[in-house]
């Protein structure tokens, strides 16, 4: 990676001393936390994009992340992968946990950390000079995994998980970026899938899309969430009520408010929540 | 994330090997520039070792194969002015004239059609303008001015003009064209007329801009070999009369390349120093162009 | 319609017109040069121009020897040239938009492309001729030609890989790629279509041109083919640049005729660069 990244590890973490249980006290059930994050900021150049963020995501669910634009919400979870330090002049500051690991320790490689967090981004982005079945082997191939000697298994597998099999097995060699908006989205869903990922990032992943595209996202999300767990950045209250089992708030770069999106949507414990839920703001 | 360990650090040392191998290719370029100071420096100093600084500089003949040797560099710098300075005299109002028109009345399928014609002129090999200098230009100002020699300083810098309206044309074309339009319907709510707007506002504050696009196009005109080596003859002289035969600095590079001259003779030495000397030229036109231009950039 | 109206419109139409001109007249200028070769060249223009070998008869001279030299030399400054410079672009653009080494470079190639090209033939006579050793042939020409068209390479490669959105890029990123993978299996295919565009427009200028292969020695005289990276060779601009020396007026036919060689090239391969734009950008879909 450039040295032109500076990563500041505010915190050490030892690698022994992982996995420790996430304080059940807030958690319901049995859930295990996947990231355990503390005081994380993060900066464009003198600019704070977010500000000591701390919050638990659960394994094997779906949290999405709500709040105006220009709250931060892109930034947070481009920590989680480390695609935020690839904008040159960009800072980190904070503990990320990642099954326990702190993901800014140093001995922590981003390019291994992305191959196991996934991210689908706003505008669907195949790669234009391949085809259906080369993207989706893309991530494979371009870090040269092993399992690429599986490759028609796999990409009959990360197709149907997106639900884009039916409509693409005919049309496997054609270019991907010839298919329509919803199609590539789901295509870029299947690319990440692909690596088998545990965790998928996705970043407004229907903004570029009509309503019959997002409902389909929308469906293959809750699918999805019984072997991934997910985080999703939206703008659309509905949609965070709609595929999420918690939900986040977040207001100028600060984290306002997280909890179950029933109670988040219903009875919020901030008066900011609740102005910007029932529309006063934003 | 530990299993992969090992893995990482193989991939990290590809990545580095990679990296250093592009640096490399972007540093090539840095040692083009050393490597052609070197050189220049190392025949430039074995030359003054010969010949003073004081007859290099203050002798008015170039004489380097005579049997009668003189080394003074200003008949080359002289013939290279001359021509060069014709060059501008034709490329400017031209260049000038339809940058203004691109700019300012054209319309925009006019613009997209004419931009890249016009650019063809400055992608015509110089070869082929030398051609035309010397059989078609030449022979026919020979019809009107009399006592215009064969090789004459007159044609391949008319020549070379045409070759360069393109460079002031299209930088000129961009300063015009950042004039904001504030400044300009400025004039016009005074009562100004569209020719009052473009010789009054729009010119002057492009001026800087059109500026840096002369000295950038005199720099090529002088740096220019094929045309003058073909057209304006081998005969060093102090002149200001574009009518007779000159040598330019590239000209006499080409003469003296043509011949067979060993190594460490002094006419060897000598096209080294004329090249020292036209590089230092034209550096300093560059980046005093370049400077220029910036500046119109910050200002606008 | 007032008088000093009037006059005002009269001044202003008259000024489209004086633009029109200076627009116009370069480039019927240009018309009359390329009316004006192919008239002279029109008795030498055939077969055995192409075919024959230099010759002190002037209607027996044909140009091989430059135009297999020119394609000789251009292959191998390409060669050299478009991975170098390609690898350049390539660091400027996604290694190291910042620091000071990327500054020093930005600036030393801003200045490179100022530099005569005649200077570049005295670099490569002391440097690839001289001290290196490699004598006048082909292989001590194409590095020199290869150190000339290099910024126009970068620059133009740049603008190609400027033109990959970021979302690609992040795409493959996003998929554990890291740099180099990202660069070379995303990045660059996309690019190609303008990088080879580029190149093929680069090179073509440096069939053109003939002052630093004279400085570095490339004959105007050869009466054989190049048999060998190290041989002696000429090149069209050359072998025409020979002919327009000559004092007999009948081998300034010959020229004409070498000039309407050099230029068809050229145009061969503007075109051929603006055809593989248009096949290979078929393929892609934003």
């Amino acid at each position: 990676m450039s040295s032109a990244i500076e990563v500041k590890s505010a915190a050490k973490t030892n690698p022994n001393i992982n996995l420790t249980l996430p304080d059940s006290a807030e958690k319901e059930g049995s859930l295990k936390t996947k990231f355990s994050i503390k005081n994380l900021s993060a900066w464009f150049g003198n600019q704070q994009a977010i500000r000591a963020i701390s919050m638990d995501i659960s394994e094997k669910q779906v949290t999405a992340i709500i709040g105006p634009s220009g709250c931060g919400k892109s930034t947070f979870i481009r920590c989680l992968n480390r695609m935020h330090e690839l904008v040159p002049g960009t800072q980190v500051e904070g503990l990320v946990k990642f099954d326990g690991y702190n993901i800014y320790d140093k001995g922590v490689d981003p390019v291994l950390l992305r191959r196991r967090v996934g991210m689908v981004f706003q505008k669907p982005n195949p790669f234009p000079t391949m085809s259906v079945r080369e993207n989706v082997l893309a991530g494979l191939k371009l870090t040269k995994s092993e399992q690429i000697k599986r490759a028609p298994e796999t990409v009959e597998r990360a197709l149907q998980q997106a639900a884009l099999w039916r409509e693409v097995r005919d049309r496997l060699d054609e270019p991907g970026a010839g298919l329509s908006g919803g199609q590539q989205q789901r295509l870029c869903i299947a690319r990440a899938l692909a690596v088998e990922p545990d965790v998928l990032l996705m970043d407004e992943p229907c903004s570029a899309l009509d309503p019959i595209a997002t409902a389909r996202i929308e469906d293959l999300i809750h699918g999805l969430a019984e072997s991934y767990t997910i985080i999703i950045v939206t703008h659309n209250m509905q949609q965070a009520a709609r595929v999420s089992n918690r939900t986040a708030f977040f207001l100028l770069g600060e984290l306002v408010e997280f909890g179950k999106t029933n109670q988040l949507f219903t009875a919020p414990k901030d008066k900011r929540t609740e102005d910007y839920i029932t529309g006063k703001f934003g | 994330m530990r299993r992969t360990e090992k893995s990482k650090r193989a991939t990290s040392f590809r990545e580095r090997l990679v990296e250093f191998g592009l640096l490399g290719s972007g540093v090539l370029s840095i040692f083009t520039t050393v490597a052609i100071l070197t050189v220049l420096a190392f025949e430039t100093v074995g030359f003054f070792q010969e010949v003073t600084f004081a007859e290099f500089f203050g002798d008015t003949q170039w004489t380097p194969l005579f049997s009668d040797k003189h080394f003074g560099i200003w008949p080359l710098i002289g013939g290279t002015f001359l021509t060069s300075l014709i060059a501008v005299a034709v490329a400017l109002p031209l260049g000038l004239l339809a940058a203004v028109y691109l700019s300012e009345f054209a319309r925009e399928s006019v613009r997209k059609a004419v931009k890249p014609a016009l650019e063809v002129l400055a992608g015509v090999p110089t070869i082929v303008y030398g051609y035309f200098a010397l059989v078609f230009i030449t022979p026919l100002l020979q019809k009107f001015i009399p006592g215009l020699a064969g090789f004459n300083a007159l044609s391949p810098g008319i020549v070379m003009g045409i070759m360069i309206i393109p460079m002031i044309s299209s930088l000129s074309e961009d300063a015009l064209h950042a004039v904001p339009a504030t400044l300009k319907e400025g004039s016009y709510a005074l009562g100004a007329g569209r020719l009052a707007t473009i010789f009054r506002v729009t010119i002057p504050s492009a001026f800087s801009g059109i500026v840096a696009s002369v000295i950038l196009a005199t720099s090529r005109a002088i740096g220019e070999t094929m045309i003058v080596a073909i057209a304006a003859g081998q005969q060093p002289r102090l002149t200001l009369d574009p009518r007779v035969p000159i040598e330019t600095m590239t000209a006499y590079i080409v003469q003296i390349s043509l011949g067979d001259t060993p190594t460490g003779t002094i006419e060897y030495k000598t096209i080294f120093v004329v090249g020292a000397s036209l590089f230092a030229i034209t550096f300093v036109m560059n980046i005093l162009s370049q400077r220029i231009a910036r500046r119109f950039r910050g200002k606008i | 319609m007032s008088h000093s109206t009037l006059r005002r419109k009269l001044a202003e139409r008259s000024f489209i017109g004086l633009c029109i001109a200076a627009v116009a007249l370069p480039l019927i200028i240009l018309i009359v040069l390329m009316v004006d070769v192919g008239i002279d060249s029109i008795d030498r223009l055939n077969w055995s121009f192409l075919s024959s070998y230099p010759s002190r008869k002037a209607e027996e001279a044909g140009i091989r020897p430059g135009l297999v030299g020119s394609v000789y030399l251009i292959a191998l400054t390409a060669a050299m040239a478009l991975p170098i410079g390609v690898g350049a672009a390539v660091y400027l653009e996604e290694y190291a938009k910042r620091g000071w080494l990327a500054n020093l470079i930005e600036i030393n190639l801003a200045n490179l492309a100022g530099v005569p090209s005649i200077i570049y033939g005295l670099l490569g006579l002391k440097l690839f001729v001289r001290t290196i050793g490699l004598g006048r042939g082909l292989l001590a020409g194409a590095c020199t030609m290869a150190l000339l068209i290099l910024p126009i390479v970068i620059l133009a490669s740049r603008e190609a890989l400027r033109t990959v959105p970021l979302s690609i890029r992040e795409g493959a990123y996003a998929l554990g790629a890291t740099r180099w993978q990202t660069v070379s299996q995303v990045v660059l295919p996309v690019a190609f279509p303008g990088i080879l565009t580029g190149a093929i427009l680069s090179v073509s200028r440096a069939i053109g041109e003939a002052a630093p292969l004279i400085v570095v020695g490339a004959l105007a005289y050869i009466a054989f083919l190049p048999d060998g990276i190290n041989s002696p060779f000429t090149v069209l601009p050359i072998q025409i640049f020979n002919w327009v020396s000559r004092p007999q007026r009948e081998f300034l036919d010959n020229a004409a005729a070498g000039i309407v060689v050099l230029l068809v090239t050229m145009l061969l391969l503007n075109g051929l660069a603006i055809y593989l734009r248009n096949r290979l950008q078929k393929r892609r879909y934003w």
